[in-house]
């Protein structure tokens, strides 16, 4: 069984405890606090954070050292026995991406386009943008990233079904997946990584995809000259370094995105995952926070990454007058491949 | 072409009836596990006259009378067990009157559901009634004549609990008007203050009569509808969160429901909990109030609630159409389901049966129930599905729903829509003094035993 790489003595010897005193979700009076938790946790002891983290991934990106402080909370707590979110919800999530053999394969070559398990993702791959690979899908348990079971403290599942997706992958005899789901990409890279996984392909980030292909396409741009606020997904948390690519695409496209105050490090959740794991009063103030700041921007659409933040907060941003768009929908709209969004 | 015939085409002309084969086909049968069995002649009659004239034809010939909404109950009500006439209602379908203020609408007995919702989206927005879980072409009388449920029971009772007035043509072939319109011209009361007579006809499967025209309830259709999904994995649970948010006394709608395909319901026991409100405020207000009520429940890790984002539109379909999807997963479409109204408290244990049933038969199953009236009772499905093309397997459904019956019947619980032998077993058990004032009530609205012979026979 694969085992965390974690190092204890950088904790130990962290300066900062940034991990947890940069926490939007839980306070503490200081590094000499968060310290005393972050090695209670090391040492297997309890710990409020194990009690109290709503599992939003940001402490993977606060620890500028290296370690990984959110997937050791969430191997205590799976050896614990506790439950994040609801009993048969985390078995609801374990049930529904259990591998069945009712995955689609399009015509793979040396590259793959990853859909997750996410239909969306499909629609999204496709036309212009995405043409010489879109036939190359891959959809279904059998290619989903299970990172979603941290958020559920079932490092276990992944342990045990990280390794079959990665050999699925191989045997397509792939030499590059590009990942539409950032979550698939921060699997590859971060998770894989941290649990010693050797990964035989090279996971390609959509976005890095992305930027070259409307590079390529520049000719075709005609600049949108609109307003977005961007929702940040959880899982970008795991891939830190990527994040400036999203204003690099937004410029190419003519897209204004307004300083806000909940952006990059201090980005908030979608809300959903924290409404199972800490009930709906801190998913509304999160929600509520968010999109009130986001109108504040004087932004005209809400920018997803995520499909699954996407299908939470589109409600929502609608609602407040706000229209909801992926960010590949929104380079579809600047190369003339989509109408514009009515809210 | 024989005397009846010729009767026939005289009341109703050559349009409104036949005896082809192919059409006697069709009319023998339902979708469920019965046998079929042929009329004689299907006839459909357009006006209360015709019924009646066709009613005393039947009487004076002693030719069994069935009367037939869509014929979608499943459980064999309008298969003519002893041949006849099938009387389908289906031309009978005009809606005479809405009274806006006094929130009812009096229609012909074949007006349908999807009629009604139509009729009412275009002319009353305000306005709704109590949709049931079944095709929008089933009919609204039908589905009060077999005590029906539908999206407001939990709220209002029983579809039948609504009925504001009936037209009804006895099996002697008298037009009788029960409830207010028989005293003057408005529909609001199918009795009271009055003894109340249409508990002569609800419930009889219309084995005491004809409804031709029926008033009912409609209710305030408010602006928005929302729903909320809690799951459980814990059946014993079960009767508690139904407690809990029936003390809410604000839920439109609440259903229990568990089936093992696909996977991610596989495990776990669904409350779908609709609720309905005019503004954001309401509807958030309403929102916290169910989650607050289940709080316990999120905290011990034993419940909470799912995302309902992506599934949001199908739950809110209104006929919901998750019964079709079930019914086609073995194949050939096929699937009848045995509908026990029962105590809430006797969830676990009827949960139980049915895996046990499933397990037995070797046959798919799935369960919803109903809160109905706040949660008196409930109706507790326990569903089979199968392949139309297989009667082995249509053999063992209906073995299993036999046997989910006399299981029922154990526990306390009460048939629902009852097949002729399901019928028989109710009467069995039945309080005899009970079981002879029904069939007191019997031969004496139907001296010939005409109107859909082998329902609610007291031999």
């Amino acid at each position: 069984m694969y085992k965390l790489k974690f190092n204890e003595k950088v904790c130990a010897t962290c300066p900062s405890s940034d991990c947890l005193l940069k926490c939007q979700y839980m306070t503490f009076s200081g590094h000499k606090e968060a310290h005393a938790e972050i090695m209670k946790i090391i040492l297997g002891k309890d710990s409020r954070v194990l009690h109290e983290c709503v599992t939003c991934y940001a402490c993977e990106e606060y620890c500028k050292r290296g370690n990984h402080p959110f997937y050791l909370i969430s191997e205590r707590r799976e050896e614990k026995g506790m439950f994040t979110a609801a009993r048969p919800i985390t078995n609801q999530w374990i049930n529904m991406t259990e591998m069945q053999g009712k995955c689609l394969v399009g015509d793979v070559k040396d590259k793959a386009l990853s859909c997750c398990y996410i239909p969306e993702l499909g629609a999204l791959g496709t036309g212009e943008i995405f043409k010489d690979i879109a036939m190359a899908g891959t959809f279904g348990a059998e290619f989903m990233c299970p990172a979603v079971h941290t958020h559920f403290a079932k490092m276990s599942v992944i342990k045990e079904r990280l390794p079959v997706v990665i050999d699925n992958f191989r045997r397509l005899g792939v030499k590059e997946v590009i990942c539409l789901h950032d979550e698939c990409y921060g699997t590859f890279t971060s998770i894989a990584s941290a649990y010693g996984m050797e990964v035989p392909f090279k996971p390609v980030y959509y976005m890095d995809f992305l930027l070259q292909r409307m590079k390529e396409l520049k000719g075709k741009i005609k600049p949108l000259n609109i307003t977005v606020a961007y929702q940040r997904p959880c899982s970008n948390r795991l891939i830190p370094d990527k994040l400036p690519l999203v204003k690099k695409i937004l410029n190419l496209i003519g897209v204004k995105m307004p300083k806000r105050t909940y952006q990059d490090e201090n980005c908030l959740c979608c809300g959903e995952v924290i409404r199972s794991v800490a009930g709906y009063k801190l998913a509304d103030d999160v929600q509520k926070r968010n999109i009130n700041d986001m109108l504040e921007t004087g932004a005209e659409y809400c920018m997803f990454n995520c499909p699954a933040c996407q299908i939470a907060l589109s409600e929502k941003v609608s609602k407040r007058g706000l229209k909801p768009i992926h960010i590949i929908d929104l380079c579809k709209m600047a190369i003339g491949e989509k109408e514009r969004e009515v809210a | 072409m024989s005397e009846i015939l010729k009767s026939l085409i005289d009341i109703v002309g050559e349009r409104g009836v036949s005896n082809a084969p192919e059409e006697l086909w069709f009319y023998s049968r339902d979708p469920g596990v019965l046998e079929p069995h042929k009329p004689d002649y299907v006839v459909l009659p357009k006006t209360t006259g015709q019924v009646q004239k066709i009613v005393q034809l039947a009487n004076r010939e002693k030719i069994p009378v069935v009367p037939m909404g869509n014929g979608m109950a499943l459980t064999g009500l309008v298969i003519p067990l002893k041949g006849g006439i099938v009387m389908d209602m289906k031309r009978m379908n005009k809606i005479l009157e809405v009274n806006e203020k006094a929130r009812y609408v009096v229609m012909e007995g074949g007006t349908s559901q999807g009629v009604l919702k139509a009729y009412l989206q275009e002319n009353y927005p305000n306005l709704r009634h109590s949709i049931p879980d079944a095709p929008p072409s089933t009919t609204i009388a039908a589905n009060v004549a077999l005590h029906g449920q539908g999206r407001l029971t939990n709220q209002y009772g029983f579809n039948s609990d609504m009925v504001t007035g009936m037209e009804v043509v006895l099996p002697t072939g008298e037009i009788c008007l029960i409830g207010s319109p028989s005293l003057g011209p408005y529909w609001f009361s199918k009795g009271p203050t009055l003894p109340d007579l249409s508990g002569l006809f609800l419930g009889w499967l219309g084995a005491t009569g004809i409804i031709t025209k029926l008033g009912l309830r409609l209710y305030p259709n408010k602006k928005i509808r929302d729903v909320e999904l809690f799951v459980t994995d814990r059946v014993e649970l079960v009767p508690e969160i139904l407690y809990k948010l029936s003390h809410l006394e604000m839920l439109e709608d609440v259903n229990v429901w568990f089936q093992p395909k696909p996977l991610v319901f596989s495990g776990n026991f669904h409350v779908t909990i609709f609720f309905t409100g005019d503004t954001e405020e309401e509807i958030e207000f309403k929102r916290k109030m169910i989650w607050d009520a289940l709080q316990e429940f999120i905290d011990s890790k034993d419940g909470g609630f799912m995302g309902v984002q992506y599934m949001k539109n199908m739950l809110l379909e209104m006929p919901g159409r998750g019964i079709a999807d079930f019914a086609d997963v073995p194949k050939g479409g096929g699937f009848e389901y045995s509908g026990p109204i029962t105590i809430i408290e006797h969830y676990p244990q009827y949960a139980a049966k049915v895996i046990e049933l499933a397990k037995k038969y070797d046959v798919l199953y799935a369960s919803a129930a109903r809160l109905i009236h706040g949660g008196h009772c409930m109706m507790f499905s326990i569903s089979f599905a199968f392949n139309r093309n297989n009667p082995a397997m249509m053999q063992r459904v209906k073995e299993a729903l036999d046997e989910a019956m006399a299981f029922a019947l154990e526990m306390g619980g009460i048939p629902w829509k009852p097949n002729f032998a399901e019928q028989k077993m109710a009467l069995e058990k039945m309080d005899p003094a009970a079981r002879k004032l029904l069939k007191m009530i019997k031969n004496n609205l139907d001296p010939q035993g005409i109107m859909n012979p082998g329902n609610w026979e007291v031999n």
